[in-house]
């Protein structure tokens, strides 16, 4: 690293600029990565919420299974509660409507929960902090659903479903409700608990089993929202690699003289390549730190406006993975080291 | 001590080979500048290459100090080049980013890891390498901020600041003026004189040659009889 250190130091004014573009860069994936993370809560953390090793859900016909189709009966309910190895199942009714509060109305998911995740009677609710928020409503007050009207006996917990906050009632006084929506009342997925032949007991009653993480997919808003900021996050780790291994290999080849000068002196290819990798890690890693700097700073300023997480899922792992592909885009250009023929430091003129 | 043993070495011209050294055998003793001259193409840089381990030849030995670098791997072969040899180059050839003492560390930088135990040797010379050229007071001073004398002094310097057996040198004053070359020339006969290393020179320009102890004319890849000793 010795001649390395004093490359950086002599232009600085180049290894700026590229570390300037990594860690815009950088910002941008951790901001996407925040956006994503901050979205997918909003849209599946009530699903992943749910006390289960695996959740159930109806397909119908050849169409793959969906929350926003399913629909299990009573038969399948027990089925799947007499299943060898089953040690608990929670039918789950999921509902997205409009709920009034006593100063606003909005959008909620209405989430029809068996003891002791359900209140009480079957006239109260329970709501996540956003859905209080929303309907500004406390401990206390009335919210309206479909025409019925529940007292409110808590707020606590932050869950949202497809967007929506949730509210949670009791299982029968969902299932009255969502016959009023048109629906036909029966529960939407099963919270299965134990360690049946999953597959296996799925397949005889004619339903799907998944883990919740798998279950995502279902959502058909998580799937094409997730779907596009992967893409975009990828891309740029990708334009990542290529940005970096693009000036490293310039920058390396406008040194090639030089290299061929150190080879005849005596220097190791091995001392050569890891100089040169060494310089680039130093610049990826001032670069990744200034660049997840800044998106600490305006996720934290964002945050309250935008969906957005911040935490080492959305710094930290996408500032390694760019230090990781920056790297190995870098490491192209230790072909000019490899190929350099000391020889040619005899007798060149530069 | 340098030697070539009955060495040949061709280069592929199209479909046939060039002779670029032809069974020559020549010795250059330590403490001895030996100067190499000759018309252009005649092979002298070639032979220089050879010393310098950066090719190997068709047949023949090249020893350096005792060791037949022709029997070494190329690993080995580069590790001979950072102990035992010193080279300046044409042109001075000095990496843009250093200073002029940051030049003559970098000898103590090449082997990688294996190179730590030589800092501190390496280092402890550089004052005194600066000084025998005559370029203490520029020490911090980067190449573009030197003469270009200066920067041949310095290429001399960082030649010989691992202590090398084995010096060899190209064309020092073909970018120089006609003093400028006398006083690197005679820098470098006193230097070969004072460490006891053996000096093989390549040039063209017989001004210097008052600082050539031996002198051999290669012609065609051959080298003929010492026109010049001085016997040191």
């Amino acid at each position: 690293m010795y001649v390395a250190w004093r490359d950086l130091r002599f232009a600085r004014g180049r290894f700026a600029l590229i570390g300037a573009v990594v860690a815009l860069i950088t910002l941008l994936v951790g901001f996407l990565s925040g956006l994503t993370g901050g979205l997918a809560a909003q849209n599946v953390s009530a699903v992943l919420a749910l006390p289960a090793d695996r959740l159930v859900l109806h397909a119908s016909g050849d169409t793959a299974a969906s929350f926003a189709d399913s629909s299990i009966d009573d038969a399948a309910i027990q089925a799947w509660r007499q299943a060898p190895g089953v040690e608990r199942v929670e039918p789950v009714g999921i509902v997205q409507t409009r709920a009034e509060g006593p100063d606003a109305s909005a959008g909620v998911a209405v989430m029809g929960r068996a003891a002791p995740a359900a209140p009480g009677g079957d006239d109260e609710m329970t709501l996540s902090s956003g859905a209080a928020s929303a309907l500004g409503a406390a401990v206390g007050d009335d919210v309206t659903v479909a025409g019925s009207v529940f007292r409110v006996t808590a707020v606590g917990g932050d869950d949202w479903y497809s967007h929506t906050p949730t509210v949670t009632v009791d299982a029968d006084a969902w299932s009255g409700l969502d016959r009023r929506l048109g629906g036909d009342g029966e529960a939407t997925v099963l919270a299965v608990q134990g360690a049946p032949d999953n597959d296996a007991v799925a397949t005889a009653i004619g339903t799907t089993v998944t883990t919740p993480l798998g279950s995502l997919t279902a959502l058909p808003t998580f799937r094409s929202e997730i779907g596009s900021l992967a893409l975009m996050i990828g891309l740029l780790f990708g334009i990542s690699a290529l940005v970096v291994g693009a000036f490293f290999t310039v920058w390396t080849m406008q040194r090639a003289g030089d290299i061929a000068v150190l080879k005849a002196l005596g220097a190791t290819t091995s001392a050569l390549a890891r100089d040169a990798l060494g310089q680039a890690l130093v610049v990826l890693i001032v670069g990744v730190a200034a660049g997840t700097g800044l998106t600490v700073v305006f996720g934290t300023l964002a945050g309250g406006t935008l969906p957005f997480v911040l935490g080492p899922l959305t710094t930290l792992v996408p500032g390694l993975m760019l230090i990781a592909l920056g790297t190995a885009g870098a490491a192209v250009s230790l072909r000019v080291v490899t190929s350099s023929d000391p020889l040619t430091a005899l007798g060149s003129t530069r | 001590m340098i030697l070539l043993d009955d060495v040949t070495l061709t280069y592929p011209d199209g479909d046939t080979h060039l002779t670029a050294v032809d069974h020559v055998t020549l010795e250059a003793r330590a403490g001895v500048v030996t100067g190499l001259t000759g018309a252009s193409g005649s092979g002298k840089s070639s032979l220089l290459a050879l010393a310098a381990t950066l090719v190997r030849p068709d047949t023949g030995r090249v020893v350096i100090d005792g060791t037949d670098a022709t029997r070494l791997s190329r690993a080995d072969a580069t590790a001979l080049r950072r102990e035992r040899i010193g080279l300046v180059f044409q042109q001075p050839q000095l990496l843009p980013a250093l200073t002029a003492r940051e030049q003559l560390c970098v000898m103590a930088e090449l082997g990688g890891r294996r190179a730590r135990a030589r800092r501190r040797t390496v280092r402890a010379r550089v004052d005194e390498l600066l000084r025998a050229v005559g370029l203490e007071d520029q020490a911090d001073r980067r190449p573009a901020h030197l003469s270009g004398g200066q920067r041949q002094r310095i290429a001399l310097a960082r030649a010989l600041v691992h202590e090398p057996r084995v010096l060899l040198v190209d064309e020092p004053t073909s970018a120089l003026d006609r003093e400028r070359g006398a006083s690197i020339m005679a820098l470098i006969a006193r230097l070969t004189h004072e460490r006891q290393t053996a000096t093989l020179l390549v040039t063209h320009d017989l001004v210097h040659r008052d600082a050539l102890d031996e002198m051999l004319i290669v012609t065609d890849g051959r080298v003929a009889a010492p026109v010049t000793s001085r016997g040191y």
